[in-house]
């Protein structure tokens, strides 16, 4: 048996593969993160697919309205190579949050298509190249609020609100 | 009709040719067909089918007919909330959809549990597969016209649904693991129990295969149906059966092993084949690989009577009646602090192996009572996209075939 891949070897074989392009690298819980410029996004997808990275496990957006930018996370791993399957790369951009476009990665990795949208509709990051970019899950009206960002705010009723508590 | 998304058909239809299928163009004269999103066997979503003669030209999958917003609401939500209402998703499959919230919560958390604890966690997870898989099949039955094969399977995940009421007090929404520890000890004859359902189920699953997997009919309609193959599999990212049965040995407890599954002694069933019929058999052999976790889990279990089943520094905090009342009925009452606590700030990524394919969460916190951001992709939600890309090709009577041999769950999809 292959003996498993080290992190310590996965992260020189990423930084060698991806030069130029990785801001920051480093071990989280659970995955490797892999901070790249937004503009680069394509261009670090294509070298980790080439690295045998074949699929996107979930793309996430984080917002962070204090430091007015909205993080975009793609989280890729391996199907086929069974060493790099143990290892969960996580493909980070951050982009303005008045301005949240993006190059979809829908052509590099197919699996992305369906969360692109979802990512769409919940924080409206638009997915530059998204050969069929629409909200997935919600209806329209309700996808252009936006409502995974953190100034919705979910109301809940109160119905005994205003009600004084004497006895 | 609708302007149709060209650019992806075309790439659909090009890779659909090179598996030696042949496509044909979409004539003008196209019929567009609403499957759902009310119960023809479709369940809570709506397939629209444009179809030439009956030949499916294109499939676009509109889901999200059940989505409850379960990533918003775990951000206003005190850390142990989520637990109950993620379970909501999959109420039939409850404790692999909130292990791994839990496992990320622990990451976080630098918090592991007892091993009785994981063995507990493991031993429901099994029993849930089991019962989610039977659920499928059932549904499957269904969509075959097949009903005996959907009376059997509902009757006989009825056996394992008792188990899990046994051990957790709940048929389906169990609740069961919070960050350290689980919530219910095992009664005393559920391991008696637990090994009668075991016989029960390896006998039926015999009879199973006479009624129905070795049905000359149901042979011909899922034979050669839906194939996937190896690196179409992989390039769209499905999980779970659907991707063993395409030759890809990709399970989360086998590449990833989380909770005590690198313990355990079982096999991952993968076959290379692809089509329907594949699918259907990776679930049987499943069945049988959980019963055998089922066995294993019980022994130990019943060897190690009288650990711990919350982490020792929760157990030191509980106060005397909390303690005689974990002592007397083996039940973990939880304290205000648990519901009120604050989880280091950081993220963290879990996963695990439920009975549709692979759960994903990401989890970040910023220290405070609720997390920040709680990122949930479900298996029926990575498997969506099979209608899309599949279906096309096929007759419309395949489409049924293809939908139960896939088992997506729309709840569970929409999140």
């Amino acid at each position: 048996m292959v003996e498993a891949l080290s992190l310590d070897n996965i992260i020189n074989s990423i930084k060698l593969n991806l030069e130029g392009l990785v801001k920051s690298i480093s071990i989280s819980k659970g995955y490797i993160e892999v901070v790249v410029d937004a503009s680069h996004i394509v261009e670090a997808a294509l070298k980790l697919k080439s690295m045998g990275y074949d699929h996107v496990k979930s793309i996430t957006a984080i917002d962070y309205p204090k430091e007015s930018k909205i993080r975009v996370v793609y989280h890729a791993s391996s199907y086929i190579n069974e060493d790099l399957a143990k290892t969960i790369i996580g493909l980070t951009a951050d982009i303005p949050r008045d301005n949240p476009v993006i190059d979809s990665l829908s052509q590099v990795w197919r699996s992305v298509e369906f969360q692109e949208r979802e990512v769409y509709e919940f924080f409206g990051v638009i997915f530059r190249e998204h050969p069929d970019l629409r909200p997935l899950l919600v209806i329209p009206e309700l996808a252009e609020k936006k409502v995974l960002r953190k100034d919705f705010i979910v109301k809940e009723e109160s119905i005994y609100e205003g009600i004084p508590h004497k006895y | 009709m609708k302007e149709s998304p060209t650019s992806t058909s075309d790439v659909t239809i090009k890779e659909l040719e090179t598996r030696g299928i042949q496509v044909r163009k979409i004539e003008k004269e196209v019929y567009e067909v609403f499957i759902g999103p009310q119960h023809p066997g479709s369940g809570h979503m709506r397939i629209i089918v444009r179809l030439d003669g009956d030949i499916i030209a294109e499939a676009d999958p509109d889901i999200g007919y059940v989505h409850r917003t379960m990533e918003k609401l775990s951000e206003v939500r005190e850390w142990l909330k989520p637990i109950p209402l993620l379970e909501r998703m999959t109420i039939i499959d409850a404790c692999n959809i909130t292990v791994p919230y839990v496992n990320a919560l622990e990451k976080l958390m630098d918090k592991a549990p007892p091993p009785r604890a994981s063995y507990l966690r493991v031993l429901l997870c099994e029993i849930n597969r089991v019962a989610s898989h039977l659920y499928g099949f059932g549904i499957f039955g269904v969509f075959l016209g097949h009903s005996t094969a959907y009376m059997w399977a509902f009757g006989d995940r009825e056996v394992f649904v008792e188990l899990a009421e046994i051990l957790t007090g709940a048929r389906l929404t169990h609740t069961y693991p919070i960050p350290g520890g689980v919530r219910r000890d095992m009664p005393q004859d559920f391991p008696e129990m637990a090994r009668r359902a075991v016989k029960y189920m390896r006998r039926r699953l015999i009879e199973y295969q006479r009624i129905f997997l070795d049905n000359p009919v149901i042979v011909k309609r899922l034979e050669g149906v839906g194939v996937i193959s190896k690196s179409l599999a992989a390039e769209l990212g499905i999980v779970g059966p659907n991707i063993r049965g395409s030759g890809i040995k990709y399970d989360v407890r086998l590449i990833e092993p989380y909770e005590v599954y690198d313990e355990l002694e079982f096999e991952i069933p993968v076959y290379e084949e692809g089509d329907a019929l594949a699918r259907t058999w990776v679930r049987v052999e499943e069945i049988k690989q959980s019963l055998n976790i089922i066995e294993q889990a019980v022994d130990w279990l019943e060897r190690h009577k009288g650990e711990l089943i919350l982490s020792k520094d929760d157990y030191d905090k509980l106060p005397k009646l909390h303690k005689e009342i974990y002592e007397k009925t083996g039940r973990v009452k939880l304290l205000p602090v648990h519901a009120s606590m604050k989880i280091p700030a950081g993220k963290a990524v879990a996963r695990g192996e439920a009975g549709r394919g692979e759960i994903f969460y990401y989890v970040e916190s910023d220290g405070g009572t609720v997390p920040y951001r709680v990122r949930v992709v479900t298996p029926s939600a990575r498997n969506a996209i099979v209608f899309k890309y599949i279906v096309p090709g096929h007759k419309l009577m395949d489409l049924p075939a293809i939908y139960g041999s896939i088992d997506y769950f729309p709840p569970e999809s929409d999140r």
